[in-house]
């Protein structure tokens, strides 16, 4: 199959006996095509969740309305959550990065199943579209936030939340589908000499990832398809006057929404575990305890749910075991954290744009990791519960962490993807401005939670005003920042210099192929004989 | 060096995605649980309801499906093409029983004023409430895989007689049958959870 000639032609080109246009993107089942369509997504929604951001801080700058009205407002943090977490975070380095760098990273030529990783796609942009149209048809855009707590979701509000639920349940299906693709990947397609102990930590990482979004997933779409039969048929099963309990709503929903959240983080911490002993020119220290800590996150992290719930009425023996178990998930977290900086300790530090990615996340994510802590402990939590201090968390943990390393796969991979190096001068400069507006950001949402500032409060007291104020003025920052970096990259992608096969001396297998990667990934199957951060006589390539 | 078949990637797939289905209906079991405890009295007075002829019945032809359907496997394992289409299309009709009873056990009930938010059904006790509540969306989601299950046992049908699924290939009919298994297995806890629990 793989002449000379076909694997000249990288996977952005026509294939020879194909007809090329839209048509070969959106019915490819080349896992590169299906993952840089998930990139120009992920990133579209991710400019509008950042301008809905932009206006819920606007609105914020100061005390009483400032720019939109009550409902308004519900609505803008309502979009702002679902767009961000179920079209931007949930999917974002799995289905982006992980499709296109995890087949190549073991050495195969495709996922364990082309067809349904495009169908995967296609449920993707329908759930998006159907996003829309929640926003345009019946009474208005949901406003219940995108927990979507009844009894205010299924008997109180009378906005568009049946057709919401339902995309939230689609893509919750596409999420499902990549996973059960990467895991089935990872245990059939490894090549020859590719161990499970010479892969890649990212893989690693995915593979946990997958797991997860197979076991944890489908129980956030009987939970919304309970809210719209709750809805359209009046069940009663969350509403009190017909004998449900709204409390067991919420044990659905985090019993999938909490494991979520390391949906999110683990391929990011992937991505860091890849990036940062290539820069630093040494293996990774505790490369065992890196990928068995991912599937510890995963196993433990299913386990404490109800730490979201410590104020609702649960048992106080529930809210002291949950906390015990939240302390437990601190552990493997910990775990990484400390093998990053170690592998760092001696290392000949190469200080490109993706490690300064790296390391913010370092530093954000464990902000974000020891402010999870005051919330995990059941008795702070009480105090800061529903408080901007949560805000403040969990934008470190995303944000901070998968956010960044969101960016830090982007610079790493793109000179892989795309053939050319975007300008790293400019892309040191937007990270640090982004770190900066990041911290003026939502560093005073700690503070202001600690003083008692609820979150989702479209007014607040006087005392409140400065905080608020810095805050906002941090996000302007943050999104001066953004646009920067964006900018820089998407000009690198068609003007930037041309770089060779292996810019930054990685030693896994993306590294070893042409840049961008020919259409069957590898000419021959290669045979893989040493680790994935063994770089002994592996050289950097110069960009010309 | 494109499309090899990988028989064992194909069934661990299947096994994953087998895994989910549990775990959707794992939330329904979960809310079940919660309210048996909570309403032990009003669901043994409700379950008393439910005709336990019928869904002994319909227990009996999903299990009898099943079993016609793993004879299909093997049959065309054996190469019994025409045996194998003929014990597929048993199944089915199976399938078909199967949804027929229950649409007359779901109109005895809607006749008689019980489906959810009905006057008559809110003017019982709570527990009955939500106990007919489970019932209608558990069965009916059970409802919808065994027309999901007999669309794709459908499907595997058209792919032997196209010559796709063949004694060499079997691997999408194998898969159609552990959906299938699962199907059941769904049911059979479904029966005693409302039809013996009285």
């Amino acid at each position: 199959m793989a002449s000379e000639h076909q694997s000249a032609l990288s996977f952005f080109d026509r294939q020879p006996g194909t007809s090329g246009g839209i048509t070969s993107w959106i019915f490819s089942t080349d896992h590169k095509r299906i993952g840089i369509m998930y990139l120009w997504g992920i990133m579209g929604f991710f400019i509008v969740g950042m301008l809905l951001g932009f206006l819920i801080r606007l609105e914020l700058i100061a005390p009483g309305r400032d720019i939109m009205d009550q409902q308004t407002y519900n609505v803008m943090f309502t979009l702002h959550g679902v767009i961000m977490i179920f079209l931007v975070v949930i999917p974002s380095i799995p289905a982006a990065f992980g499709n296109i760098f995890l087949p190549i990273q073991i050495g195969a030529e495709d996922v364990s199943f082309p067809r349904l990783n495009n169908f995967s796609w296609w449920l993707y942009l329908t759930g998006a579209l159907l996003a829309l149209v929640s926003l345009f048809t019946g009474n208005g855009p949901p406003d219940t936030g995108w927990t979507f707590y009844v009894p205010f979701s299924s008997n109180v509000t009378t906005t568009n939340v049946n057709v919401a639920v339902i995309a939230v349940f689609i893509l919750g299906f596409s999420s499902i589908l990549t996973g059960l693709n990467f895991v089935t990947t990872l245990h059939r397609l490894r090549a020859p000499g590719m161990t499970w102990t010479r892969m890649p930590l990212f893989c690693w990482s995915l593979y946990a990832t997958g797991w997860i979004q197979i076991l944890a997933t489908p129980v956030l779409g009987i939970t919304v398809l309970l809210i719209f039969a709750e809805r359209v048929l009046g069940v009663g099963l969350f509403d009190p006057a017909k004998g449900g309990d709204p409390i067991l709503y919420q044990h659905l929903f985090w019993l999938y929404s909490h494991p979520a959240v390391y949906i999110m983080i683990l391929p990011a911490m992937g991505v860091i575990s890849d990036v940062i002993p290539v820069f630093a020119r040494r293996d990774i220290f505790g490369y065992k305890m890196i990928a068995f800590s991912s599937v510890m996150i995963a196993f433990a992290g299913s386990l404490v749910w109800a730490h979201h719930m410590f104020t609702s009425g649960m048992s106080d023996t529930a809210v002291l075991v949950f906390s015990f178990l939240t302390f437990v998930v601190a552990i493997p977290s910990a775990i990484k954290v400390f093998n990053w900086v170690s592998t760092l300790y001696k290392g000949s530090i190469y200080t490109d744009p993706p490690f300064w990615y790296a390391l913010a996340f370092i530093f954000l994510f464990s902000v974000g990791g020891l402010t999870g802590l005051i919330l995990g402990a059941a008795g702070t939590d009480i105090h800061v519960h529903d408080t901007y201090f949560v805000v403040g968390h969990f934008h470190y943990v995303i944000f901070g962490g998968l956010g960044f390393g969101l960016f830090s796969a982007m610079h790493y991979w793109f000179p892989k993807i795309f053939g050319r190096m975007y300008n790293s001068r400019m892309a040191k400069i937007s990270c640090v401005i982004i770190f900066v507006g990041f911290n003026v950001l939502y560093f005073p949402m700690l503070i202001m939670g600690m003083q008692g500032m609820p979150r989702r409060y479209y007014d607040y007291l006087p005392q409140y005003a400065f905080g608020h104020l810095i805050s906002t003025i941090g996000s302007w920052i943050l999104i001066a920042g953004l646009l920067l970096m964006f900018g820089n990259l998407i000009r690198g992608a068609f003007k930037g210099k041309k770089c060779g096969s292996n810019p930054w001396g990685g030693a896994s297998l993306e590294w070893q192929i042409p840049s961008p990667p020919p259409h069957h990934n590898f000419v021959t199957e290669p045979v893989v004989d040493r680790g994935p951060y063994d770089f002994r006589g592996v050289e950097r390539d110069e960009c010309d | 060096m494109s499309a090899i078949k990988d028989y064992t990637g194909a069934k661990l797939g299947m096994w994953l995605f087998l895994f989910t289905e549990v775990l959707l209906f794992g939330g329904l079991f979960l809310l079940y649980a919660a309210y048996l405890h909570k309403f032990p009295a009003e669901f043994h007075l409700a379950g008393k309801e439910l005709n336990v002829v019928l869904g002994g019945t319909n227990t009996v032809v999903l299990i009898s499906s099943s079993w016609f359907m793993a004879l299909a496997i093997s049959a065309l394992q054996q190469g019994r093409v025409d045996h194998c289409k003929k014990l597929m299309l048993l199944t089915l009709a199976m399938a078909m029983t199967f949804l027929v009873i229950k649409y007359f056990e779901w109109s005895a009930k809607i006749h008689h004023g019980i489906f959810p938010d009905s006057p008559e059904l809110l003017a019982r006790p709570a527990g009955e409430v939500v106990y007919f509540g489970l019932y209608y969306l558990m069965t009916g989601l059970h409802g919808l895989h065994v027309i999901l299950g007999g669309g794709l046992i459908t499907f595997a049908y058209v792919l032997i007689v196209r010559g796709k699924v063949t004694p060499q290939d079997f691997v999408f009919l194998e898969n159609a049958g552990l959906y299938w298994h699962l199907v059941d297995l769904v049911w059979i806890y479904l029966f005693p959870l409302f039809y013996l629990i009285a």
